[in-house]
């Protein structure tokens, strides 16, 4: 390895030159020749039988090319679930095909029931306004606990309840747990909402479809996370296409946050749509369509009892929860509440007995699936949560009750009793590091300061853990997974000695053409500016499972470092031959190979053209060439972890709550590039901060979004975040990857809610509110200004 | 948005003949019509624009009376008006963003009426003129409840004319979202007495609170305010707050925006 490692060095984002210059290329840049535009038809109502779609009127219209509804889709497959899970009686969950056009009946404000393709947007835009659908409208189900226990109506008529499954984590807890809360000195109970969000990626959703009668090749550009994953969810499920015949495409693409993970059905109409016209057909998704039909997160109903000795030692968590699942099933929406959810509710703590109860629900309303962080932030807010309240209720310090129950360093690997491994961390030493940073002997201090300006000044602190790097396929596979969570690389060394590197990992917004090239230079000794990173395109790139989960460079990047090592060994094999030398002998270091004991020795570039130029080669012993590929399938989940504090003013007058601080040390294992860690965090902070004090997706009880717009919808602003202080000098590398890294893509957004949430109620708690123990998320200064007065 | 025709005249009797065709509308700087347009939601047939009128822009003042032209921007108003009523440059340099600033005009504001916009409060708090291309209105008759003015089809705007008090202030609440006015006062006061307009809150628009009115008048003090209290009935409930709660920000704000004129 070189002495001047690159790997821990912040470079700088080489994506920024052409995303600040303008010069992306996004899926709605692209313009094919002849393309034609599609606009889809959206019900209006949250539930409703469709009695007729009249398309005769749109057919008529100016530049109108074709119309589709529900019914050209009848004999097509639905988008799949792609987690099967078991309700706690042993029965599979329901799965209601989720078609690629309403048919029969619209589930949600936004459902698309039919679909226009003309030569203009405006022409398709208009003629969809055209399509005269008659729709009965039948009682919207929203509320999740009543849509649980209503079996009369129901979101689908084929499945006897709206209740998708009933999961227990782990059933055989469930006597133990229930036995030892009966038994407990203390009992801490909270029932809260985690708030829904609509995702809001910057870049709205878009679509090309493309087919070739010539090839009978389909090709479709889309705004994806993970264009393998959708090519083979179109292909296998949803249109029956040869995979070989299929080419998926996502180009640079602006933020997902989860929402551009999942298959859609606007994907499938352009395809079906361009093979019927044999044109190129564009749909763009508005911003409004995208509040109305992008997957949500969260909206979760949770009861959380945690018991514990009057010393504050937890003996035992239980967690009863409703999840809504929206009207149909996302691709992921059935792991999310519950395996990236139940798993992790033992925390960072040695808690003896946890049992996870959570109702899949189904409701009129848009599907929900994973959103930045997926489960973890909702497991972990419900945790640290409770936690709070119970540290008040003893009479401990809140930083004093998680040190108590942490897990120490001694104690890993460390099996918890919803069924993971922590594999490593040491939750105190990061402790640690927040008590410095965030300067907590100055708090009080700075409460004087705030009450001298009549503000309510509080300090929250959170701890959480994850479980990324999603994900070993054997334990996927045991659980009901219907993929397998590896990644892949390849490495490709060109004759004159520059590389790329195809990888399957889906970089939009996560830095890969900047980090991974560290990765390569660093074991190959040569210039990272030599090394390209090919992504998102399944032409180019091997088959790999895409970004979510904090999974890139746990993943993808070990299957990088292992592709790069089948490099080395393989150029050792060409230089040995070089040197007249057998490989064996041949050491490679700062990038040059030598003859162990000799002065012999040939830099990489010489290998790799000699690689390509294979005149004299053994034929029987060395290819020509230099490439490899690498699967790599993680041996477990990685386990980021981390401490955050939060120092709040609340303004008694209004309810208006500031964010004063915001410090958080985490352990993220080995960092690559530092400055794209913190950038990383940062980003992920200000999301809690969105999801605690403003974001709020609300449907009335008629299932209509009341916050269809930014006019309603509160996104952060850079105003609403205050300067972060970001640590992560105490980590604890990963034991079974290469790279010993974890994945810190998340931990902004889970660490960060609990901690804003805890320092509010501290500041009103301290304020003399004593009756003020929960807020409900969104913070907004309504509820706050609510809770102060009716406390 | 659907097609329009797009006029750009060049003075006022143009703009009102222009005006009677049929589903025509007058354009100031767009900042609200434009986006209700392009959300299909508005569709008139021809646009005419104001902003080509000489006269239809500027800040002046003449005695105890400040003028702002029809087609004047927040931006404008922002940057001059402060040297006589601040109170009022204060308010236009807090309305939306820069970019809306530099294009949304005083005559589109007042003429849309939005329940949450800034200078309706301005106007109704101070008692100002509101004259047209045919007459003048004053603030009280010109606000008639949410979106809904005095204003005949195809009537412009042409000037405002303010009195301007001894001292004001307007104290905006944001929505958490639009960034508009959850509730919005302005108190002005004048030698003769004292004026509480409030925006933001009000289920029929913008409104005088006329009991912190008289309780001011006698004495401008935050005090004045304490046996008041505004009825929860009548004010906008929705995703962002209660009724109660905007009754409650009413008092509030009128006391802060007291402390700050006195
Ligand atoms: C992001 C954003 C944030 C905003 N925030 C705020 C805020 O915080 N507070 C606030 O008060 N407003 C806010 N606004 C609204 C802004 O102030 C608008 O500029 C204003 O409401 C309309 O003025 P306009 O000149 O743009 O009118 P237009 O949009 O051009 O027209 C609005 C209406 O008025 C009519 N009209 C225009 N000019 C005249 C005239 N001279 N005579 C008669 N009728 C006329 C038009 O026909 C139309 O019906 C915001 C707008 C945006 C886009």
């Amino acid at each position: 390895m070189p002495k001047d490692s690159v790997i821990g060095t912040s470079t700088k984002r080489r994506e920024d030159k052409r995303f600040i210059t303008g010069r992306g290329q996004y899926t709605d840049d692209i313009v094919l020749k002849d393309q034609t535009y599609a606009a889809f038809a959206r019900s209006d109502v949250a539930h409703g039988k469709i009695v007729s779609i009249d398309t005769s009127a749109a057919e008529a219209m100016p530049g109108v090319l074709a119309v589709f509804t529900g019914e050209d889709f009848a004999e097509v497959g639905g988008n799949p679930a792609g987690w099967l899970i078991h309700s706690r009686d042993g029965t599979p969950m329901t799965e209601p095909k989720r078609p690629v056009l309403a048919h029969g009946k619209v589930r949600h404000v936004g459902d698309a029931y039919a679909a226009v393709i003309a030569e203009t947007a405006e022409q398709a835009r208009d003629a969809a306004e055209a399509i005269d659908a008659t729709i009965e409208e039948l009682p919207a189900i929203v509320d999740l606990r009543q849509a649980a226990s209503d079996t009369s109506n129901r979101v689908h008529d084929e499945v006897a309840s709206n209740v998708c499954f009933d999961w227990g984590w782990i059933e055989d807890n469930r006597a133990a747990v229930d036995e030892a809360i009966k038994g407990a000195p203390h009992v801490t109970t909270l029932e809260l909402r985690n708030n829904r969000l609509s995702p809001n990626p910057i870049e709205p959703r878009c679509s090309i479809g493309d087919f070739n009668p010539g090839t009978e090749d389909y090709t479709l550009y889309t705004t994806s996370q993970n264009p393998h994953l959708t090519r083979l969810l179109v292909c296998a499920f949803v249109m029956g296409i040869p995979e070989n015949k299929l080419r998926v495409v996502a180009p640079d693409v602006g933020g997902g946050f989860g929402s551009k993970i999942y298959h859609y059905g606007e994907e499938a109409l352009v395809l079906a749509a361009a093979k019927r016209i044999g044109r190129p057909v564009k749909w763009t998704c508005s911003r409004s369509e995208a509040f109305l039909t992008d997957a949500h997160g969260r909206d979760h109903v949770t009861k959380i009892e945690l018991a514990t000795d009057f010393d504050g030692n937890f003996i035992a968590v239980r967690t009863e929860t409703f999840a809504n699942l929206g009207a149909y099933l996302s691709n992921f929406a059935t792991a999310t509440p519950t395996f990236l959810h139940g798993t992790l509710m033992a925390g960072n703590y040695t808690v003896p007995n946890v049992y996870v109860n959570v109702k899949g629900v189904f409701t009129n309303t848009v599907p929900v699936d994973a959103y930045r962080g997926a489960g973890r932030p909702e497991a972990t807010f419900s945790l640290e949560r409770v936690i709070d309240k119970c540290a008040r209720e003893l009479g401990i310090d809140p930083i004093e009750i998680r040190r108590k129950n942490y897990i120490k360093p001694h104690q890993f690997p460390y099996t918890t009793p919803v069924a993971l491994e922590y594999d490593t961390g040491d939750y105190d030493a990061v402790m640690d590091r927040l008590e410095a940073i965030a300067d907590l002997s100055g708090f009080e201090r700075r409460l004087n300061d705030s009450a001298s300006r009549g503000k309510l000044r509080g300090l929250g602190i959170s701890s959480y853990i994850e479980a990324c790097g999603i994900a070993p396929s054997n334990l996927v596979g045991a659980l009901g997974g219907r993929v397998g969570l590896y990644d892949a690389a390849t490495v490709r060394v060109n004759a004159t000695g520059t590389i790329s590197v195809m990888v399957g990992a889906h970089s939009h917004g996560q830095s890969h053409e900047t980090t991974f090239p560290q990765i390569v230079a660093d074991r190959l000794g040569i210039d990272e500016s030599k090394i390209e990173i090919v992504h998102g395109d399944t032409a180019k790139i091997p088959f790999g499972m895409g970004t979510y989960g904090s999974r890139s460079l746990a993943v993808c990047g070990s299957a990088v470092v292992r592709a790069t090592e089948k490099i080395i060994a393989k150029a050792k094999l060409i230089a040995g031959h070089m040197m007249e030398a057998g490989d064996a002998e041949v050491d490679f270091e700062d990038g040059v190979f030598s003859v162990r004991g000799t002065n012999k020795n040939v830099p990489f570039g010489d290998v790799a053209l000699k690689a390509y130029i294979p005149h004299d080669f053994p034929l029987d012993r060395i290819e020509p060439g230099l490439e490899e590929t690498a699967f790599y399938d993680p041996a477990n989940f990685t386990y980021p972890s981390g401490c955050y504090a939060c120092e709040v003013e609340v303004d008694p007058g209004t309810g208006k709550v500031e964010v004063m601080s915001f410090a958080a040390a985490d352990d993220f294992g080995n960092v690559i590039n530092p400055m794209v860690v913190e950038g990383q965090v940062h980003g992920g902070i200000a999301q809690g901060i969105g999801q605690a004090l403003m974001e709020n997706a609300v449907y009335d009880e008629n299932g209509q979004l009341l916050s269809a717009s930014y006019m309603d919808y509160t996104m952060p602003r850079a105003y609403d975040v205050p300067m972060f202080k970001v640590d992560h000098s105490a980590n604890t590398p990963c034991t079974h990857n290469p790279l010993g890294v974890k994945g810190c893509g998340e931990a902004g957004a889970i660490g960060s809610p609990p901690a804003l949430v805890n320092a509010v109620i501290d500041a009103l708690q301290r304020a003399g509110r004593s009756s003020v123990t929960h807020i409900d998320m969104p913070l907004t200064p309504s509820r706050v200004w609510d809770a102060i007065h009716n406390s | 948005m659907y097609n329009f025709e797009f006029q750009k005249p060049g003075s006022i009797e143009d703009a009102v003949a222009a005006l009677r065709h049929e589903d025509a509308m007058p354009l100031g700087g767009g900042q609200t019509l434009l986006p209700t347009m392009k959300a299909r939601l508005a569709s008139p047939t021809r646009l005419v624009s104001l902003g080509g009128i000489p006269g239809m822009k500027g800040v002046s003042s003449s005695g105890d009376t400040l003028i702002v032209k029809g087609g004047t921007t927040h931006a404008i108003v922002a940057r001059e008006a402060g040297g006589v009523f601040p109170g009022l440059a204060q308010l236009a340099s807090h309305i939306g963003d820069a970019a809306v600033r530099s294009r949304g005009t005083i005559g589109g504001s007042l003429a849309n009426n939005d329940p949450a916009a800034c200078y309706p409060a301005a106007a109704l708090g101070t008692g100002a003129t509101i004259k047209t291309d045919r007459r003048e209105i004053a603030a009280d008759e010109f606000f008639q409840g949410m979106f809904s003015t005095a204003l005949d089809e195809g009537e412009i705007i042409t000037e405002v004319r303010f009195p301007i008090p001894q001292a004001a202030n307007y104290q905006k609440f944001l929505q958490p979202a639009s960034r508009f006015a959850m509730v919005g006062v302005f108190v002005a006061r004048f030698a003769d007495g004292v004026r509480v307009a409030v925006t933001g809150a009000g289920n029929d628009g913008v409104f005088r609170w006329s009991e912190a009115e008289s309780a001011l008048s006698s004495n401008f003090s935050a005090d004045a305010l304490a046996g008041l209290s505004v009825s929860a009935d009548d004010m906008i409930a929705d995703i962002h707050g209660s009724g109660a709660y905007r009754a409650h920000l009413v008092k509030e704000l009128t006391g802060r925006a007291v402390l700050a004129a006195s």
